[in-house]
This record gives structure tokens, C-alpha cells and sequence, in this order.
């Protein structure tokens, strides 16, 4: 009795003329109650709708990552800002250590010439003692 | 989400892997993000959501076609191989969806929007910018493809 209206919903449901609650008869038929045996490739059908039906996705949805990408940026220029920033200063500080070193270095030549010229002083002295020595002592003829 | 599932079915249907219809759903939504001011106005949310995810994965299968989509086809090729066949015979379901796999992207996606998202004939002809009467025919003849194809594995699996 029951497999005769189904076969009738089935022929409409063959040429798309079934209503969707005339479609929910037939996925009910098929899905829990026993069916006779010569609509049982029918069984396979809709048992695979009704399984499609439940497939999820089951991933979060992202959507606001074009903010998040602002931020990131914003974070990158930070740190370039300090990276460059720190570079530059202790760019600054090797120059003034130079200088500082470079003032260092001229004291001390300063102090090297200044000795140097005292010992030349000397030296002088040394050549008028050579001279008197020269009148003293008789130089051989040459 | 309300109907989040329902594009990523859509978008499975027609592009075959998961993970591009994973892909695809995120994709989509964040266009409607964009666009959510201008879509308040439209009357169906949905409807329009799902024509815009069949416009995406035509899109994708357009580009895809040359490298990643042969890949995917010769998949389905090698369930076709004898020993594949007959594990599958017992897998009932597994059938009926390689015989969707094998309609025409039209027929496909009308089957998927009416027998599985239980859509009504109007709606789907406003997704996919066709006819009420160019639905139910493409419906008519995709049903009666997949119950022929049915009907012929089943007398193959007594015998």
C-alpha cells in the first residue's frame, strides 16, 4: 500500500515535479522505515543526501585579518625605528670615543716633542763643549 | 555563521578537495565582510552568498584547470580500476557520490542545492541565474542519470 504512493513520488521526484515536503516523505521512507526490496537502490541515494547533509566545516572563520596586518606592520616600523635608532647612537658614541682617543694621542706627541726638543737643547750644549775641546787640544794637520 | 555549512557543501561539490573548499568558505565570507553595508539591502543573504561562492569556485577551477584539477580527476579516474570497483560496490554511498562527481557542474550543483540543501526551485534559479523551468529539467535529467547509473552497479553487484 505504502510502496505504491512512494512509487507514484517517485516517478514526479524523477521528473522534478515533487514539492520539498513531498521529498522529505520519500527521504524519510528511505532512511527509516524497511523498503521493498525492488526500491532499494533508491535506499542508497538518499542515504547519501541525508549524509551529505551533515558534513560541517568545521575551521573558524578569520575575518579580520586586514587589522591584524596593520598591526603587524606598525610593530615591524617599531622595531626598524629602534634597530636604526641604536645603530645611529652608537654610531655617535664611536665617533666621540675617537675624538676622545684622538686628543689622547696629540697630548702625548706633545709631550714626546717637548722632551725631544729639551734633549736637542742639550745636544746644543754639547756642541759648544765640543768646540772649546777643539781650542784646547791642537787638531792635527791634515 | 548561519549558513556557513551550506557554501562550504556548495563549494566541495563543485571543487572536489576539502581543503580548497575550506579555502573557498573564507574566502567568501571575508568578501561579504567587506561588503556588508551594501549587502544589507539585498532581500536573500543566502541566495546571494551562494551564487557568489559558485562565481568563487568557477573561478578557482578556471585557474586551477592546468595544474591541480587534472591532479584531482585522475583520482577519481583510478576508482574506476577493477579492484577499486569492487570495495566500493559495498560502499553504497560512496556511489552515489561518484556518480554526482560525474554530472555536469549545472546538474551537480542543482542536485547539491535541491536534494541536499533542500532549496526551493526558485531560489536555486535565482543562485545560479537560470530559468525555474531549466532547473527542473536539469534536475530531472541529472536524477534520472544518477537512478540509471544506480540501478545498473546494483544488478552488477548480484551477479
Amino acid at each position: 500500500m505504502e510502496s505504491i504512493k512512494i512509487e507514484q513520488l517517485i516517478e514526479k521526484y524523477l521528473d522534478a515535479e515533487t514539492t520539498l515536503q513531498e521529498e522529505a516523505v520519500l527521504q524519510d521512507y528511505f532512511v527509516n522505515s524497511k523498503v521493498a526490496p525492488h526500491l532499494e537502490e533508491y535506499q542508497a541515494l538518499f542515504g547519501y543526501f541525508a549524509e551529505s547533509r551533515n558534513e560541517r566545516y568545521t575551521k573558524t572563520i578569520q575575518l579580520k585579518t586586514k587589522k591584524t596586518n596593520w598591526k603587524w606592520f606598525s610593530v615591524a616600523a617599531s622595531v626598524a625605528i629602534l634597530f636604526s635608532v641604536y645603530t645611529g647612537y652608537n654610531n655617535i658614541q664611536e665617533r666621540a670615543e675617537a675624538e676622545i682617543a684622538f686628543e689622547q694621542t696629540q697630548k702625548a706627541f706633545q709631550l714626546l716633542s717637548k722632551n725631544m726638543n729639551k734633549g736637542t737643547a742639550a745636544i746644543g750644549y754639547l756642541g759648544e763643549y765640543q768646540t772649546t775641546t777643539n781650542k784646547i787640544f791642537k787638531q792635527p794637520v791634515k | 555563521m548561519p549558513f556557513k555549512d551550506k557554501v562550504f557543501r556548495f563549494s566541495k561539490r563543485l571543487l572536489v578537495s576539502t581543503e580548497e573548499a575550506e579555502d573557498a568558505t573564507q574566502e567568501l565570507y571575508l568578501k561579504l565582510w567587506r561588503n556588508r553595508e551594501k549587502i544589507s539591502s539585498y532581500k536573500n543573504v543566502e541566495a546571494f552568498a551562494m551564487t557568489m561562492t559558485k562565481n568563487y569556485c568557477f573561478d578557482r577551477l578556471k585557474s586551477k584547470q592546468a595544474s591541480n584539477l587534472s591532479l584531482v580527476h585522475s583520482n577519481y579516474r583510478e576508482n574506476g580500476t577493477s579492484l577499486d570497483k569492487k570495495t566500493n560496490l559495498n560502499d553504497s554511498v560512496s556511489i552515489v557520490h561518484q556518480l554526482i562527481a560525474k554530472l555536469p557542474e549545472q546538474q551537480r550543483m542543482i542536485i547539491q542545492l535541491r536534494d541536499v540543501e533542500q532549496y526551493e526551485y526558485e531560489e536555486i534559479g535565482k543562485m545560479l541565474d537560470i530559468k525555474q523551468t531549466a532547473v527542473r529539467v536539469a534536475l530531472s535529467r541529472a536524477r534520472k542519470i544518477i537512478r540509471e547509473q544506480l540501478i545498473k552497479q546494483h544488478n552488477y553487484g548480484i551477479n
